[in-house]
C-alpha cells in the first residue's frame, strides 16, 4: 500500500503504473457509459459499484496520509538583545496597531485618532531600546508598508528578526531596501575585503545601503569607494550615489565634485553643482559668489540706499558647467531665472562685503528698485536653506509679529517653514508661538509642522489660546482639523489640566454657527483624551503607574 | 489570586468584537478620556459611563462570570453585540492602568447583575423539570421520529439515485451543469429534513470551480455522501457508535447528554466561518487535569456575531457536556464557577508522524471527518516551495499547511513568533493538510491566535 503524502489533492494525475484510484477517477470522469472500471459490473451496476469503491479508496487514503519530508529549513533569525517590553506597553502596541485606516471610518467623535499615535510610540520605544513581541512584527511591518514615513522608526524598533521575516515574504522587501545600516545584510564594515566584494558584485539597492552606512560612519572612505568605480557606473546609478554625499558632506569631498561637474549626465552635473554650492569654501561657490555679486549694487543716489539688480544678459557655458539651468521654465523670463540660480548658489557670507559692510538684517531691509525684491529675497531663502545660514533665515523670517508676516508677502509659508528648521529648536518654536499670536491659527499650520515634538511650553499655550479663540469667536472647529490633529500628537501631556476648563459646553453666543459649541466641546475632549493617552504610552513604556488626572 | 491577575489581554477583549469595525471602534474607547465612575469588582463584574454624542452618558456593564461567556448591558441603542463601549471598557479594564479601580458596583449595575443571577437560578432550578415535561409524551415523540426517518429515507434514495445517473454520465459533464442542480438537490434534502446530506451537496456544488484536481475532490466527496447515505439506509445493521455518528451527520437532533465534566478548561483556540446565511463559531477547549478535547459551537445569523465567546489562552472552571456519537469532541459549556483566568496550563503536544496517525486513526470512528484537533509541540514552520509546512524540530518530517491557511494573516504571526525556532501549535489536521489556530513560543510566553 503506498503511503502518499499530504495532500491528496497534489498527487500526480499521470503516475506510469496506473494504480487502482487513478482508474477510479478516469472513470468517474468520463461516465460508466463510455468506461466500465476494473473490477465493477457493465451495466446499471456500474455507477454504485464505483461510488463503493471510490469510498472505500478515499478513506483508505486519508487514513494512510503520513507526514512528508521536511524542507530545507531556514536559518534561525538572529537573537535580539534588546529587552522585552512592559507587559502594558506590549498591549499599547497590540491596540494602536489593531486602528488601522480604512476599517470603519467615518467621524471621529471625541476619540483618539490611535494610528497618528503610532510614530511618537515607536520614536518612544526606540528611545527605551525595546524589543517588540514577535508576533507583532506582521503588523508593525504592514503597517511601515503602507506608511513610508513610519518605516526608519517601525524598522528599527522591529529589528533583525523582521528583516529575517522580511526575507521571506515579498510584501516586505522594502524591509530590506530600508531597515537601518541595512540590517543584518551589510557586511561587517571593518573587513576591507567583503565591503570591497559587495560593491563590487552587489544589487544596487545593497550597493546603496553599503554606501550610506560607510558614509556615515566615515565620509572619506565613502567617497574612495565610490571613485573607484565612478567611471563604469551607469548614469542613474551616478545620481543615486552622488545623492548619498549629502551626509556629512564636506570641504574634502570638493575635488571629486568638482570633477563631477564634467559628467556627461546633466542631472549628475546639476546635483554635483548644488553640492558645490552648499560648500560655502568651493571654488563653484567662489565663482558664483562673483557671478551673483556682479548683478547686485547698492545705489546711493536716492534719498536712502537702495539695492539695485542687473540680472545676467546670457547663460555661458562656464554658467551651465556650475550647474545653472539655461532653459526657463514656461512663463519665466530667462534672465530672472538666471539670476535667482546665482543668488542662491552664492555663499550668504559674501554678501555683506559686496553691499558695504552691512548685516543680514540690514541688508534684508534694504528697499530694492524695479520690482525685484520677491526674486532676490526668494533667492536668499533658497540660499539660506541649503547653506543652512540661521543668521540669514532669521534675516528674512523678520519679527513673527510684523503685520506683513502674516499676509502674502515676500517670502512665502513654505518657504518660511524651511527657514524656520535651520533654527534651533527652541527659537522655532518660540518664533511660531509669536506668530500664532499675532496672527492666529489659520496660517500656521505649515510652520507648526516643522516645530519640534512635544511643543515648548509658550508655543503650547499659544496654541491653546488661539484655539480658544477661535472658538469664541463661533466658527466649527472642523475649519482648524489640522491644526487640532497637530495638537493632539505635539502638544506637552502636561497641558492636558489646563485644557479641562474648555471642556464644558458653554451657552451658545447669538452669532455663533449652530451646534459649534457642541463640536467645539467635542474637540477639546477628544484632545484632552489623546494628550492623556500619550502620558499614559509613556508611563507604560517605563513601567510606571500612568499619572492621575 | 489578585484582582489584577485575572485582567485580560486586549488581544483577548479585541476577540470579543463581532467585527472589524467594532474591534476598531472598541479601540478607541478604550482610554480613560470618555469614561468615568468605572470600576470592577471580584466577582468578574465590570461597569462604566462613556460620555457618548449625547447628553447623558452611556451604562456600560460586563458580567464575566456568567456560565455562558461574558454577559453585557449598555444603554447605547447600538444593535452590534458586545457594542463598542462594552468593548471600550474590558480593554480599559484589561489595560489595568488604574482607570478601573476595585469597587462596588453602583446600583443601575447591581439592578441588572442581581435581575441575571437570580433569573439563571430559576433556569437552573427549572431546567430539570422542563426536560421531564419534553419527555412526557414519549409516544408521540416515537411517532414523529418515525416520520422523520422515513422522509430522510426517502431523500437518502433519491440522491443515490442522483448520484448513480452523475457517475453514469461522467463527472466532466458536472462542470457544465454548474451550480444549480446541486442547489435544487440541496433543497430536496433540506425538504426530507436531512440538512447534514443538504451541506454535503452544497459543497459538491463548489468543487467543480475549486481549480485544479476537482475531479479527484468531487469523486472524493461524492463518494462519501454515498458512503453516509448507504450508512443511512443501513444503520439497522452498524454498530450503536457508528449508528450515532451516521445519524449526526445527516443532520438528526443530537442532544449533549454526556455527563458534565468539571475541569479547568483552557481555551485553545476560537474562530468563526460565515456563509451567506450563518456565522459558525467553533472554540476549542483543553481539559487541564482530564486531557480531555471538547469543540463547542455558536451560531450567529447573518451578520451577527456568535453569542459564546471565550477569551483564547485563558482556562475556565467549568463544567463541559459531551454529545452523543462515537468520540464526539462536539461538547456544550455547562455551569462556569470563576471568570477565566490566567494560566500556566499548555496542551501536551505531539509529533507530525502521531499527529497524521491520530487523523487515521479517528477515520475508524468517524470517515467523513476532515481533520482532528492536534497539538504539535516542536515544530518549525518552514516554506515549501509555494506553501508552509510544519517540521518537527528534531526529525526529518513534515505536514504540510492547509492551502486556506497560507494566505491568512496568522500564517505570518506564527512564521514571527517562530523566527525559525521550534514552537507549540495547536491546529486541526486533516487530509487538507494541518491549519494552525493557536501557538505558544518555546519559554512561558502567552498564546498567540493564529486565525
Amino acid at each position: 500500500m503506498t503511503s502518499p503524502s499530504l495532500p491528496v489533492d497534489s498527487l500526480p494525475m499521470d503516475s506510469p503504473a496506473p494504480d487502482p484510484w487513478e482508474e477510479l477517477v478516469t472513470a468517474a470522469l468520463l461516465g460508466t457509459d463510455r468506461r466500465t472500471p476494473p473490477g465493477c459490473p457493465p451495466g446499471q451496476e456500474a455507477p454504485v459499484a464505483l461510488l463503493d469503491r471510490a469510498a472505500v479508496e478515499t478513506v483508505r487514503r486519508r487514513a494512510g496520509l503520513r507526514p512528508a519530508r521536511a524542507a530545507e529549513r531556514p536559518r534561525p533569525a538572529p537573537e535580539d538583545p534588546r529587552p522585552a517590553l512592559p507587559p502594558a506597553a506590549a498591549r499599547r502596541l497590540a491596540l494602536l496597531l489593531a486602528d488601522r485606516p480604512g476599517a470603519g471610518g467615518g467621524r471621529r467623535g471625541s476619540t483618539p485618532d490611535l494610528m497618528e499615535l503610532l510614530p511618537q510610540w515607536l520614536a518612544a520605544a526606540n528611545e527605551r531600546g525595546f524589543t517588540p513581541p514577535a508576533q507583532a512584527l506582521p503588523a508593525l511591518l504592514d503597517a511601515a508598508r503602507g506608511r513610508t514615513d513610519l518605516r526608519p522608526a517601525a524598522l528599527t524598533f522591529a529589528g533583525p528578526r523582521a528583516v529575517w521575516l522580511a526575507r521571506l515574504n515579498p510584501d516586505w522587501r522594502f524591509a530590506l531596501r530600508t531597515a537601518p545600516g541595512g540590517g543584518t545584510a551589510l557586511p561587517s564594515l571593518e573587513d576591507p575585503q567583503q565591503v570591497e566584494q559587495l560593491w563590487q558584485e552587489g544589487l544596487f539597492a545593497e550597493r546603496v545601503a553599503l554606501l550610506a552606512a560607510i558614509r556615515a560612519r566615515e565620509p572619506s572612505a565613502a567617497r574612495e569607494l565610490l571613485t573607484t568605480t565612478w567611471a563604469t557606473e551607469r548614469a542613474e546609478d551616478r545620481l543615486m550615489f552622488l545623492d548619498s554625499l549629502r551626509t556629512g558632506l564636506g570641504p574634502q569631498d570638493e575635488p571629486f565634485l568638482e570633477q563631477a561637474l564634467g559628467d556627461r549626465s546633466r542631472n549628475v552635473r546639476s546635483t554635483a553643482a548644488e553640492l558645490l554650492s552648499a560648500l560655502p569654501g568651493s571654488a563653484l561657490a567662489a565663482r558664483m559668489a562673483v557671478r551673483a555679486g556682479a548683478c547686485v549694487a547698492v545705489d546711493h543716489t536716492g534719498d536712502a540706499p537702495t539695492l539695485t539688480v542687473e540680472a545676467p544678459h546670457e547663460c555661458d557655458a562656464a554658467m551651465e558647467r556650475d550647474g545653472v539651468v539655461a532653459k526657463a521654465p514656461a512663463g519665466r523670463g530667462e534672465r530672472s531665472w538666471w539670476f535667482g540660480q546665482l543668488v542662491e548658489a552664492a555663499p550668504l557670507g559674501t554678501w555683506a562685503g559686496r553691499l558695504g559692510g552691512r548685516t543680514p538684517e540690514e541688508i534684508v531691509a534694504l528697499p530694492v528698485a524695479d520690482d525685484w525684491q520677491g526674486e532676490l529675497h526668494a533667492a536668499w531663502c533658497r540660499a539660506a536653506v541649503r547653506q543652512r545660514d540661521a543668521t540669514w533665515a532669521r534675516a528674512l523670517l523678520g519679527s513673527p509679529a510684523a503685520p506683513e508676516a502674516g499676509g502674502p508677502g515676500a517670502v512665502s509659508l513654505a518657504e518660511r517653514a524651511k527657514l524656520l528648521a535651520t533654527l534651533d529648536v527652541d527659537e522655532r518654536s518660540e518664533w511660531v508661538a509669536g506668530f500664532i499670536a499675532t496672527h492666529g491659527l489659520s496660517e500656521a499650520f505649515q510652520l507648526l509642522g516643522v516645530c519640534a515634538v512635544p511643543w515648548r511650553g509658550p508655543l503650547g499655550r499659544a496654541v491653546v489660546d488661539a484655539l480658544n479663540i477661535a472658538r469664541d469667536a463661533g466658527s466649527y472647529p472642523w475649519s482648524f482639523s489640522g491644526v487640532m490633529g497637530l495638537a493632539e500628537r505635539c502638544l506637552d501631556p502636561s497641558e492636558a489640566a489646563r485644557l479641562d476648563g474648555l471642556l464644558a459646553i458653554p451657552d451658545e453666543p447669538e452669532d455663533a454657527s449652530p451646534g459649534a459649541t457642541g463640536y467645539w466641546a467635542e474637540s477639546f475632549q477628544r484632545l484632552v483624551t489623546t494628550l492623556r493617552l500619550r502620558a499614559t504610552m509613556i508611563a507604560e513604556l517605563d513601567g510606571r503607574e500612568p499619572p492621575q488626572g | 489570586m489578585t484582582q489584577q491577575g485575572v485582567r485580560w489581554t486586549a488581544d483577548q477583549v479585541l476577540a470579543l468584537a463581532p467585527d472589524a469595525a467594532s474591534r476598531k471602534a472598541g479601540s478607541k474607547l478604550g482610554a480613560a478620556g470618555p469614561w468615568s465612575e468605572a470600576g470592577s469588582s471580584d466577582e468578574g463584574t465590570v461597569w462604566g459611563l462613556c460620555k457618548g454624542s449625547g447628553s447623558k452618558p452611556y451604562q456600560t456593564v460586563i458580567d464575566l462570570a456568567d456560565a455562558s461567556g461574558p454577559a453585557y448591558k449598555c444603554s447605547c441603542p447600538s444593535r452590534k453585540f458586545p457594542c463598542k463601549h462594552a468593548l471600550g471598557l474590558l480593554l480599559l479594564w484589561a489595560g489595568g492602568d488604574g482607570a478601573v479601580p476595585d469597587g462596588q458596583a453602583p446600583d443601575w449595575a447591581e439592578q441588572w447583575l442581581a435581575g441575571r443571577r437570580q433569573r439563571a437560578q430559576e433556569k437552573r432550578a427549572a431546567g430539570p423539570a422542563g426536560s421531564s415535561a419534553a419527555a412526557a409524551d414519549p409516544e408521540a415523540a416515537r411517532r414523529r421520529a418515525e416520520r422523520r426517518a422515513l422522509r430522510v429515507t426517502a431523500g437518502a434514495t433519491e440522491l443515490e439515485q442522483r448520484l448513480a445517473d452523475l457517475l453514469r454520465g461522467g463527472l466532466a459533464g458536472a462542470e457544465q451543469a454548474g451550480y444549480g442542480l446541486w442547489e435544487e438537490t440541496a433543497a430536496r434534502m433540506v425538504d426530507a429534513q436531512a440538512p447534514g446530506l443538504a451541506a454535503r451537496v452544497r459543497e459538491l456544488g463548489a468543487i467543480p470551480a475549486s481549480g485544479p484536481g476537482w475531479p479527484v475532490r468531487l469523486l472524493e466527496e461524492c463518494a462519501l455522501v454515498h458512503l453516509l447515505d448507504q450508512g443511512w439506509l443501513g444503520r439497522e445493521r452498524l454498530p450503536d457508535e457508528l449508528a450515532e455518528t451516521v445519524r449526526s451527520r445527516i443532520g438528526l437532533p443530537s442532544s449533549a447528554d454526556g455527563p458534565p465534566l468539571r475541569d479547568r478548561w483552557l481555551v485553545l483556540a476560537q474562530y468563526d466561518t460565515a456563509d451567506v446565511k450563518l456565522t459558525t463559531r467553533r472554540i476549542w477547549l483543553h481539559g487541564a487535569d482530564s486531557g480531555r478535547t471538547a469543540l463547542l459551537l455558536s451560531y450567529g445569523a447573518a451578520g451577527r456575531a456568535p453569542e459564546l465567546s471565550l477569551p483564547v489562552g485563558l482556562a475556565l472552571d467549568a463544567e463541559v457536556a459531551a454529545y452523543g456519537g462515537a468520540r464526539q469532541v462536539r461538547a456544550v459549556l455547562g455551569d462556569q464557577f470563576a471568570p477565566p483566568a490566567p494560566t500556566t496550563v499548555r496542551p501536551p503536544g505531539v509529533t507530525t508522524a502521531e499527529a497524521a496517525a491520530r487523523y487515521g486513526e479517528a477515520l475508524r470512528h468517524d470517515p467523513w471527518l476532515d481533520s482532528v484537533p492536534v497539538t504539535l509541540d516542536r515544530v518549525v514552520p518552514v516554506p515549501d516551495g509555494d506553501g508552509w509546512q510544519l517540521a518537527d524540530a528534531d526529525a526529518d518530517s513534515a505536514l504540510p499547511l492547509a492551502a486556506a491557511a497560507r494566505s491568512r494573516p496568522g500564517l505570518w504571526r506564527l512564521v514571527a513568533l517562530s523566527g525559525g525556532a521550534p514552537v507549540t501549535v495547536f491546529g486541526e489536521c486533516g487530509h487538507r493538510g494541518f491549519t494552525p489556530l493557536t501557538a505558544w513560543a518555546e519559554g512561558t510566553g502567552e498564546a498567540v491566535r493564529l486565525w
